[in-house]
């Protein structure tokens, strides 16, 4: 393996960071989406001029500022991190045209500001991905919690500000009284910050105080919604729907599952979470959120709700098969963080184009909608297959993986979870693709006329869709790159 | 007990000061006028002064004017030489016209903030301004 | 010239201020120019005394030329050195940003306004810069002095806080003369370096004992260190911006200054952490006022109001993470004087932005702020999230120093008080940008594009508030070279 140093990673970061300046003074709507776009491309495509590197068994750093002795801004680009600037800078763009649909579809206000926060937070989002030490990544966990702010409560209403409120107690609250003094005390015990493959913490305190932190670090990343602070996230649903797609679904809450995995992996160290018994804590801990928060997510009748505790259910899959700490089990944790991303960008996709195009909201408004939408509905299904885990879907991969790496961790009760939150995940929502297509004329709610969204709207959930379906047939490079993490991890 | 009261009485300027001080204190907290409390914050530093005063003074000592200082260079400077002994310490009673001059400007300020406060209010009891206060 | 920084700093605005006085009677244009000149003056001197503290080490002054122990002396070391250039530019970037503030506020009162502005920086750097206690007594006066003047100019109640704070302020500095009545009575000797020499004979006598509590009660009473800081609030609050956001930025801290300055080099840290065992209560002490600062902060309807019961906290949190006694919470401490009065000035000249446009500063008078000063209320949140302590603003550093002290010194009811207050601060702040940013609640507010209708506060307002929002991001980007190059010097060496 070797390190090379490159500012790549700190150009990856810095690309959306400075087309926001140039977004603020434009004047007129259709150059400021084409900066949107430049910078969503440029920075594709600096996330992809590094991915051969890394695949080659690399690793690619940058020391930004030591900011405080000892410990620096510095960035390291290696598989894990690798495989979520990959997912987030691609689903950008999709999100940049859905966006501009969706948006001018409603006439929204403040458009400016939604385009430069939006810039903020995938700098952030990509922050988070590179960084190599938890400074870094606090820092850039802290800038996207306040990045996303003004999204989430766009509309600026009462409604936006109570959600707004409740989303900075949960995520600002729960960093600065959890994972800072965590942080803090880390250092004390280990001197340094820095990731490592076999962790840092190893050999520095009791089992109590090891187990205290790490309670205190997952909880403290509330962005990651594992249960009881989850609840931010159905409230965070008033956002517009590009921001509950790419935010809410992908960048923000991937954002709290990497950060509480790279705690995992690079602080604690797969090793010292085996020999302490660590790693089964967080398995029930993840388990009791799939399976409450499937069955909440049934009982919801706004379809973004729905989505949103089926979110929150998915996220928990990622942590739950890192803490199986069995190698297949990690790589179908890791992998499901792109095969999440793209199945359930499309069910948000669906949403705000079901908004835009016909106004409604709540599941039970959308019967017989099908065929008023279809192109939008197929999309659905196959968003949802891929959710629920089912071939030809990408999320049939990750969800295989997990079911494996149960049996390889010997962790039985967890394959119950897995098997039986599946089947929650087809009861919520199977029901709304089945009575989308499949319901009499008495009952359909639409008339029969196609009239889907606008096509800035449609073309992305289609694209997502596919990706969805190719990723089962090619789940490279993102499969590989999870095998890459786990054997570094495991200290192949 | 004898030594007790001898040590207050050796220390008697110490005691006064401290009186002074509590004096002052007390007008300003207790006070309800405010120009009773510039009048406390005047006994208040008075008595620091005073402190400072008394620390430079000596039993039988003279003022500190040396009088052969001149023609007492080279030659002769065993005869007369200097002995601190027989002056006051003239540091802490030059540090005090400072001090003085301070606690003059503070009372014209004071005052003169006592005025506007009166203008404003019609008063300078500290409770019914209050009032006033509240009321609005 | 260079030879003579520590002096031009001193005097060079004491001179510009009698002269602003009298350009005040023959030409009320000519104030303003003068002010600027002189205060430049005072930048770049502490500016080129830092350099040359980095380059030979400290610098020692003998005003007059006299030696100490018996002349004044001016000790330039790391300590005030770092101090010396936060309040230099502080006034400065205060003083270009007030012009319009105090046309408008009292243009009949521009000429004693500036006067005594730069009357009260001469008297903060020269606490900073003396090596004097008894002349630290006399600057000390005329800081507050003036400080009291400025404050009384204020509206409605203005006067009468401004007396309040005269009375406790005199108290405050008489305690402190005091104290120094009393090393001069053990020590013979007011030059500081002089007596922290002659006092390790002393540790037993209970007259330094009785000289190190009364001047840190006179000092705290200064600072308003919970629960003496009754007279902060109201004094601050009422005071013209112009003046407010001087003084609330730079008076707290020069006194934290001189009580870390009284425990280094005058009692000598050996004295204050391992003969006497007051340490802990004092961090105690600081935590409650941290808590109550926050708390009280809470229950305020008022902007500036609620600021100032943020400054309360904040003092609590640099008297304990000094009294933590070991290096990183000294060095926070430290640190946070430097943040805490780059981001108290921040919000002050965000609040005085907002008075020139709206006329008031309560939670109402914030309604609809982003949409019509968007950049002030930008530089707003900056200041905000620096409170609030989230990187890579300074406030984060200071704040990761001050808990990491906390956490090696096993003060943990300190690290716990700062989360808390942090979290107060989360929502104090968040609770403005709320009212600034939704209400007023229009009727078809979420689909519609309002007219943008921007009302800024003047360039000369706004421009040295945004350089003051960078500098926090900025400065807490450099905090490393901050602490390697300076701070660590500040700090005695046999303190870890």
């Amino acid at each position: 393996m070797e390190v090379i140093t490159s500012i790549k990673p700190l150009l990856a970061v810095l690309v959306s960071l400075l087309v926001v300046p140039i977004l603020i003074s434009s004047t007129r709507p259709n150059v400021r989406e084409g900066w949107t776009f430049v910078a969503a491309i440029a920075k594709f495509l600096i996330v992809i001029s590094m991915l051969p590197t890394i695949l080659h068994g690399n690793e690619i750093v940058c020391t930004v500022a030591e900011v405080i002795p000892g410990i620096a801004i510095k960035f390291r680009v290696d598989a894990l991190g690798m495989l979520f600037a990959l997912v987030s800078s691609s689903l950008w763009i999709i999100t940049s045209v859905y966006s501009i649909g969706y948006m001018r579809g409603l006439k929204e206000h403040s458009q400016t500001r939604y385009f430069c926060f939006f810039a903020l937070c995938l700098s952030a989002t990509i922050g988070v991905a590179f960084s190599a030490n938890l400074l870094t990544l606090f820092l850039f966990y802290e800038m996207l919690s306040f990045a996303t702010y003004p999204l989430v409560v766009h509309h600026q209403d009462e409604e936006a500000r109570s959600s707004g409120r409740k989303y900075l107690l949960y995520i600002a609250g729960g960093s600065i009284a959890f994972v800072l003094p965590a942080m803090l005390i880390s250092y004390n015990l280990a001197g340094t910050l820095e990731f490592s493959n076999q962790g840092f913490l190893a050999g520095t305190g009791s089992k109590t105080l090891m187990l205290i932190l790490l309670l205190m670090f997952i909880f403290g990343f509330a962005k990651s919604a594992i249960m009881p602070v989850h609840s931010w996230l159905p409230a965070a649903m008033v956002a517009p729907t590009p921001v509950s797609a790419l935010l809410h679904a992908v960048a923000v809450v991937k954002v709290g599952v990497f950060s509480i995995i790279r705690i995992l992996t690079g602080v604690y160290g797969i090793n010292l979470l085996a020999s302490l018994n660590l790693g089964i804590v967080v398995c029930y801990i993840a388990s009791f959120t799939i399976i409450v928060a499937s069955l909440i997510a049934l009982s919801q009748d706004g379809l973004k709700r729905r989505l949103a505790f089926s979110t929150i259910s998915q996220l928990s899959y990622i942590i739950l098969g890192v803490a199986l700490l069995s190698p297949k089990g990690m790589a179908g944790g890791m992998t499901h963080i792109a095969m999440h991303a793209f199945g359930k960008i499309t069910l948000f996709f669906c949403a705000g184009a079901i908004f835009v195009a016909t106004g409604k909201k709540n599941i039970s408004e959308m019967v017989g909608i099908g065929k008023r939408m279809p192109v939008t509905m197929v999309a659905f299904f196959i968003g949802a297959l891929s959710v629920i885990g089912l071939p030809p879907c990408g999320g049939f991969i990750s969800k295989w993986n997990l079911v494996l790496g149960t049996l390889q961790a010997d962790q039985w009760p967890m394959l119950v979870v897995l098997l039986g939150s599946s089947l929650l995940n087809a009861a919520y929502f199977l029901p709304i693709v089945y009575k989308a297509f499949f319901c009499t004329k008495e009952e359909s709610l639409f008339e029969k006329k196609i009239e889907e969204a606008p096509v800035w709207c449609v073309v992305p959930l289609a694209v997502t869709a596919a990706a969805s379906i190719i990723l089962f047939f090619y789940p490279q490079p993102f499969f590989g790159l999870a095998n890459m993490a786990v054997k570094s991890m495991l200290g192949g | 007990m004898s030594d007790l009261v001898s040590t207050i009485i050796a220390n008697y300027n110490y005691w006064i000061y401290i009186t002074l001080m509590m004096i002052g204190l007390y007008a300003m907290i207790a006070k309800n006028n405010l120009v009773k409390k510039i009048v406390g914050m005047n006994i208040f530093q008075t008595a620091i002064i005073l402190f400072y005063v008394s620390i430079g003074a000596k039993r039988g000592a003279t003022i500190p004017i040396l009088e052969h200082a001149h023609n007492g260079h080279g030659h002769g400077a065993a005869s007369h030489m200097v002995h601190a002994v027989d002056y006051i310490n003239p540091l802490p009673h030059v540090l005090m016209l400072t001090a003085i001059v301070v606690a003059v400007a503070t009372l014209g300020v004071a005052l003169a903030l006592a005025i506007r406060v009166y203008n404003r209010y019609n008063t300078l009891e500290e409770d019914e301004i209050l009032a006033q206060i509240r009321e609005k | 010239m260079s030879q003579q920084y520590p002096a031009l700093l001193v005097i060079v605005p004491l001179l510009s201020a009698l002269l602003i006085s009298i350009a005040g009677w023959v030409n009320k244009k000519l104030c303003f120019p003068i002010a600027v000149a002189a205060l430049s003056v005072a930048a770049l001197s502490s500016v080129g005394l830092l350099l040359r503290v980095l380059d030979e080490g400290v610098v020692l002054y003998r005003l007059g030329g006299w030696d100490p122990p018996f002349g004044i002396a001016y000790y330039v070391d790391h300590l005030n050195g770092l101090i010396l250039n936060v309040v230099s530019f502080v006034a400065l970037f205060n003083l270009i940003a007030a012009k319009k503030s105090v046309e408008q506020e009292f243009p009949e009162k521009i000429g004693p306004f500036y006067t005594l502005y730069v009357l009260m920086v001469t008297g903060l750097l020269g606490i900073v810069v003396t090596g004097d206690a008894f002349n630290l007594y006399v600057l000390l006066e005329i800081a507050a002095l003036t400080g009291y003047g400025l404050l009384a100019m204020g509206e409605d109640r203005a006067p009468l806080s401004s007396l309040n704070y005269l009375y406790m302020g005199t108290i405050g500095a008489c305690f402190y003369l005091l104290g120094v009545g009393y090393l001069y009575i053990v020590t013979g000797s007011l030059n500081m370096v002089d007596i922290a020499g002659i006092l390790p004979n002393l540790y037993q006598s209970k007259a330094v004992l009785a000289a190190l509590i009364i001047c840190m009660v006179g000092v705290w009473l200064k600072m308003a260190f919970f629960p003496l800081h009754a007279w902060l609030p109201n004094a601050y609050t009422y005071a013209p911006s112009a003046a407010s956001s001087l003084i609330a930025p730079l008076v707290t801290k020069v006194m934290i200054y001189v009580m870390i300055r009284l425990v280094l080099t005058v009692f000598t840290p050996k004295y204050a952490f391992d003969t006497l065992v007051i340490s802990h209560s004092i961090v105690w002490l600081a935590c409650i006022a941290i808590v109550m600062g926050a708390i009280l902060a809470l229950a305020q309807r008022n902007l500036k109001k609620m600021l100032t019961y943020v400054i309360v906290a904040e003092v609590g949190y640099m008297v304990g993470g000094f009294w933590l006694g070991n290096r990183d919470g000294m060095t926070g401490a430290i640190l946070h004087i430097v943040n805490d009065a780059l981001m108290t000035l921040c919000a002050f000249l965000v609040v005085s932005n907002i008075v020139y446009k709206v006329k008031g500063h309560k939670f109402e008078d914030l309604k609809g702020l982003f949409r019509t000063m968007p950049f002030t209320m930008g530089a707003f949140v900056v200041a905000a999230l620096s409170i609030i302590g989230v990187p890579p603003t300074c406030g984060f550093f200071s704040k990761w120093y001050l808990i990491s002290g906390g956490i090696s010194a096993g003060q943990y009811g300190f690290v716990v008080a700062l989360l808390f207050s942090s979290l107060i601060n989360v929502i104090l702040f968040f609770r403005i940008i709320e009212i600034a940013f939704y209400e007023p609640f229009g009727n078809d507010h979420a689909h519609t594009s309002q007219p943008e209708c921007i009302k800024e506060a003047p360039l000369t307002m706004l421009i040295p508030l945004l350089i003051v929002a960078v500098g926090l991001v900025i400065v807490g980007v450099y905090t490393s070279d901050i602490v390697t190059h300076i701070i660590q010097f500040a700090i005695p060496k046999g303190i870890l």
